[in-house]
């Protein structure tokens, strides 16, 4: 039995730390929150190029370190602890993750050694409307590789080099790429509850499109993608669900009320005892899926759905609670509580909104109950 | 990440798994209560003495003491081979889990060398007797009086929730013997004989119907000073180091795989909108359930992981009973909902699952209580875990005769 990261995971994550925290304190993301031209903060999208980590699971050949998806998986923490506000999820866990599942060699060499260079964006457009993810959302057309429709929301589609997007060609649903500096692209940036991270509306008219994978794959692709990312983003979220904890219980330390530390009413040790169980619930199933991304594809819808499932139950609980703690104070956009609490709403529904997953959860137990 | 035994410790278990194949009875009569009182004790001394000649009864313990001189990891692999085998009830967990632990901490060398091997043979049965009808959650508050003598101490008072206590051959006995300091300094530790005429055991009816613990009566009960385990007024200090043993072996798991079976009864069964199983409602229930149990058991692997690599384990197997019981009792009320007006019905032969829900309704508020309150193990992960402050108490530095007990 080995559940953890390895002593060389565990150091690469140390590292970032110590990194995120010298490079990404609160001023950065309050630099991109306060500031309506900035999509992200681009020096520290450029010193994190520099580290390496958005080749970090990709393959040497293309430019990468070849590390694993549990490598990737320990940043990710990092990242989600110190509420980057940089386009890393939608380039590294969708865009790169997507070329590397269903890619052609080509656009692979074209664009993964771009992305870990850091001179490339990504982003994933998937929903044209309020809803789940489905076959009937996606009426986006592709006709004679130029691509027709609309993608909102996309995740940093304001300021991404590269699109993959699900269409239709001939009926059938497929996964395209397109250029965005190409023709036929308009990108409209959208009002969000997390103005840490940047959102657009994309308008396709008849932009130039590439096909991945085979025609009528686009959405069992997307699902594969999505439960990668989902395990990525459990980390994220797993990260900012542990700061949300420390910071109420810090507060819970310092503020005193009616003679005494406000940490020492039952009503406020039970709320945080819960912050605690959920988000060691959420690290062990996130642990599962780590280890499933590597080693255990068979388990990966399960274990991505459960990752995300308890992920976005801790992470939406710890922001919550951790502005009631705070009190009045909590409600301020000077105390940083909000910054949590905008990020677990973001994290929560950029692959998908919880309640969608736990269906997709219960479906693949009954399949696996059936088998 | 690697879910795979390692080489050493693959080794092991083929060991011990030879060992069960050759040694561990064919059959045994099971109750679905380990604690139950049916429990085939003759069965199970058989076994703990078979276990404890090979190695495998303390498997940490040194070997001086009758124990295996091994490593938790050892222990953790023997336990989950043992549970794929037919074996007798356990009734000398607590014993062997909290109350020899104490002996060998804070008792003399002569009770060492006399109680720890007759108990890892499974020869002399062990209960824990700390609980008092004034102080379930507030052990510390016992009230039950120990007076000096010249060297015989005499006991008079009242145990509660002891399990075993029936069939137990010795107490590890938690008293009062001074009222007049605080109530953390006045305590001291004892062993007593259990089968002592002026010790009455009466079993506790429980609302479950069955009848896992006892009351426990002292009149006038004389014992020797060379029961005293550790000094006069220390007994807290040694109750603590029993607590904590406590805290390791009562533990989380017991969800298991029980989604499965609401899965399974949902799909025997309509509801207004159709199909119970395609309810929408129910299933985002079991996908939460999933989540929970999943996460537990993985913790238990966090736990193991950090023991085979030869570390101390994190604080985070701390969250396993106060999420586990709430998880029964959550599921069990809502299988009962689903089968309607026949989730009524307890009989075995007449419910669904032979009733499995119904019994776990019935025993979950017991889980939630015992080994520590929710309401407990949340403050012990707010004070020991998180470090928020302890509550207030105004008893501590109040004489004990003077503290209010509200009767």
């Amino acid at each position: 039995m080995d559940f953890d990261f390895s002593d060389d995971q565990k150091f690469l994550k140390t590292e970032a730390r110590k990194f995120l925290d010298a490079r990404c304190p609160v001023t950065v993301v309050r630099g991109v929150l306060d500031d309506p031209a900035k999509s992200y903060d681009e020096g520290l999208w450029k010193a994190v190029a520099e580290q390496g980590w958005l080749g970090a699971a990709i393959p040497e050949e293309f430019g990468g370190l070849g590390l694993g998806g549990i490598d990737l998986c320990g940043i990710a923490e990092e990242l989600g602890r110190a509420l980057a506000p940089i386009p890393f999820a939608s380039t590294v866990y969708f865009a790169a993750e997507a070329l590397m599942l269903a890619g052609s060699q080509a656009q692979k060499a074209k664009w993964l050694p771009k992305i870990a260079a850091g001179e490339v964006i990504g982003c994933f457009g998937m929903t044209e409307r309020p809803g789940t993810l489905t076959d009937a959302q996606v009426q986006a057309r592709v006709e004679g590789g130029k691509l027709t429709g609309v993608k909102i929301p996309v995740t940093d589609g304001d300021v991404a080099d590269l699109a993959i997007v699900l269409a239709r060609e001939s009926g059938q649903v497929g996964l395209y790429l397109v250029d965005l500096s190409g023709e036929g692209v308009t990108r409209e940036t959208l009002q969000t509850l997390d103005p840490t991270r940047g959102v657009a509306k994309l308008t396709f008219a008849g932009a130039a499109a590439e096909r991945m994978g085979e025609a009528g794959e686009g959405l069992s692709l997307a699902e594969v993608v999505l439960n990668r990312a989902a395990v990525l983003l459990a980390f994220e979220q797993v990260g900012g669900a542990d700061r949300a904890l420390e910071m109420a219980k810090s507060y819970a330390l310092e503020r005193y009320a009616f003679g005494r530390q406000i940490g020492s009413y039952q009503a406020i040790k039970h709320k945080l005892a819960d912050m605690y169980i959920k988000n060691e619930l959420a690290r062990s199933n996130a642990y599962y899926g780590a280890w499933a991304l590597d080693d255990g594809a068979a388990e990966l819808p399960v274990a991505a759905a459960a990752a995300r499932v308890a992920a976005c139950e801790a992470f939406w609980f710890a922001a919550k609670e951790n502005i009631q703690t705070h009190g009045g104070m909590g409600f301020t956009w000077a105390v940083d509580c909000h910054l949590f609490y905008r990020r677990a709403q973001q994290l929560g529904l950029v692959a998908g909104g919880a309640k969608a997953w736990k269906e997709r959860l219960v479906s693949q137990l009954e399949r696996r109950n059936a088998a | 990440m690697d879910f795979n035994d390692t080489a050493e410790e693959a080794a092991y278990r083929k060991e011990v798994r030879g060992w069960l194949e050759a040694n561990a009875p064919k059959s045994v009569v099971t109750s679905a209560d380990p604690m139950e009182d049916a429990m085939d004790m003759k069965a199970a001394r058989a076994w703990q003495r078979k276990k404890a000649k090979a190695g495998y009864a303390c498997i940490t313990w040194p070997k001086e003491w009758g124990g295996g001189g091994g490593a938790s990891w050892q222990s953790v692999i023997f336990g989950q081979e043992e549970a794929k085998f037919p074996h007798p009830g356990n009734p000398f967990a607590i014993g062997l889990g909290m109350c020899v632990p104490t002996v060998m901490t804070a008792g003399n060398q002569a009770d060492k060398e006399r109680f720890v091997k007759p108990a890892v043979l499974g020869d002399e049965i062990w209960c824990q007797l700390f609980s008092e009808p004034s102080g379930g959650s507030d052990a510390a508050a016992a009230r039950t009086r120990a007076v000096l003598n010249g060297d015989t101490w005499t006991i008079n008072g009242q145990k509660v929730w002891t399990s075993g206590a029936h069939y137990s051959d010795f107490g590890l006995l938690l008293a009062r013997t001074d009222p007049d300091v605080p109530k953390h300094k006045g305590l001291t530790m004892y062993w007593i004989d259990m089968k002592d005429p002026a010790v009455e055991v009466r079993p506790i009816h429980q609302m479950s119907g069955a009848s896992n613990f006892n009351e426990v009566y002292f009149t006038d009960l004389k014992i020797k000073d060379s029961q005293r385990v550790g000094a006069v007024g220390e007994g807290w200090r040694v109750a603590l180091v029993t607590l904590m043993n406590e805290r390791l072996s009562v533990g989380g798991g017991g969800a298991g795989s029980s989604h499965a079976r609401v899965l399974k009864l949902a799909s025997d069964i309509s509801t207004l909108a159709g199909p119970a199983a395609k309810d929408a409602g129910l299933r985002e229930k079991i996908a939460d359930w999933f989540v929970q149990a999943e996460g537990l058991k993985y913790t238990t692997f966090r736990t193991m992981t950090a023991l085979s690599r030869g570390q101390t384990p994190g604080p985070e197997s701390s969250i396993g009973k106060v999420v586990s019981a709430t998880l029964m009792q959550d599921m069990a009320n809502t299988a009962l909902e689903l089968e309607d007006q026949f989730g009524i019905i307890s009989d075995p032969k007449m419910a669904p699952l032979a009733a499995a829900f119904q019994s776990s309704l019935m025993g979950a508020p017991g889980m939630r209580i015992a080994g520590g309150t929710d309401e407990i193990l949340r403050n012990i992960i707010a004070e020991r875990v998180l470090g928020l402050p302890q509550d207030v108490r105004l008893d501590k530095d109040v004489a004990f005769k003077d503290i209010p007990s509200g009767r």
